[in-house]
């Protein structure tokens, strides 16, 4: 999938051209540089690593440093391969922007969501709880019910769903309409939302 | 922040409409597309609320329609607006009047503002 680094931005909405109020997720995608080539030959693969974001020279690490100076660029906080592009045509240290995406089109953009901490099955899994707060029920509102059955199979299944740790893992969402670009500023406009907080990575790929 | 500034300006309110706020009594002219016909359609009521900012910015209008409360809510920047008359100046206390929903006949007068 050919694709560049971004960062989620904020939410807004627009009017499109119906004159329709449509919510949009605001994302700096890009300016992505090359750094590094990976070919069929020498590594088994083709794929493009594409750098996003700049990093102190401080907190960089001399191996780090060495491989950026590699494809002639500064240091980058994230680095990302794609494959999918035509790795012939490109070359360490070339820049891609914004401009690799085109209004009206879709692409899918994943990022990690925002963690949740320890939920339960309610929040997690959507369990639609007991349903009444009377009748007998306790404290209970909330809890998820029975596991399973007793003697047979006289253990919990594998995967049952159950309360625990929500969020922070790698969600995608898929078909986002492309509602508008801002090349001078690397900005993009998509509809909907993104996963992850303000100022999280997102990989966008067409 | 200073990235959704950028998106803010893009998409800035070209329109200008006369200055009102809650308590005002206002006409809006709406376009309505009916099939491939627009025409224009209006709403009169008092204000009772304004929120948002800049382009997302909103505006509630509320008018008794017979002895039934119709409220409608206009986004400011929405290109169906066509116009905005103000019929009134209303001389209101608060920035939300969602009292008025409580309050029918005289009761529901408001004073107007003389400047």
């Amino acid at each position: 999938m050919q694709g560049l680094i971004g960062k989620k931005i904020g939410m807004t909405s627009i009017f499109d051209e119906d004159g329709k109020s449509v919510p949009v997720t605001v994302i700096e995608a890009g300016p992505c540089v090359v750094t590094q080539v990976k070919t069929e030959e020498k590594d088994g693969y083709s794929a493009l690593q594409l750098g996003y974001d700049e990093k102190r020279e401080k907190v960089t690490t001399r191996a780090e440093k060495g491989h950026f100076k590699k494809a002639n660029t500064t240091p980058k906080k994230k680095l990302v391969e794609f494959t999918g592009f035509p790795t012939g045509e490109y070359n360490p240290g070339e820049v891609l922007t914004v401009e690799l995406f085109r209004p009206d089109r879709w692409v899918d953009v994943t990022g990690w969501s925002k963690g949740r901490g320890f939920q339960g099955v309610v929040k997690r899994h959507g369990f639609a709880g007991v349903g009444d707060q009377t009748h007998g029920q306790h404290n209970r509102e909330r809890a998820p019910g029975s596991l399973g059955a007793s003697s047979w199979p006289s253990r919990v299944f594998k995967g049952m769903r159950m309360a625990g740790r929500m969020g922070n893992q790698q969600v995608m969402a898929i078909s986002l309409r492309v509602m508008k670009l801002i090349p001078e500023s690397n900005l993009m406009l998509v509809k909907g939302s993104v996963p992850g907080p303000k100022g999280g990575y997102l990989i966008i790929t067409k | 922040m200073d990235l959704m500034n950028v998106v803010e300006k893009e998409f800035a309110v070209q329109k200008e409409f006369p200055r009102f706020r809650a308590g005002d009594t206002v006409t809006v002219h709406y376009k309505i597309k009916e099939g491939n016909k627009e025409r224009i359609q209006q709403f009169r009521g008092v204000v009772i609320q304004r929120r948002g900012s800049k382009h997302t910015e909103t505006f509630t209008v509320r008018k008794m329609s017979g002895n039934i409360g119709v409220e409608r809510i206009f986004p400011v920047a929405s290109p169906f607006i066509d116009k905005i008359d103000i019929n009134k100046h209303g001389k209101v206390r608060r920035a939300r009047i969602f009292y008025l929903r409580k309050l029918t006949g005289k009761k529901a007068r408001i004073k107007e503002r003389i400047f």
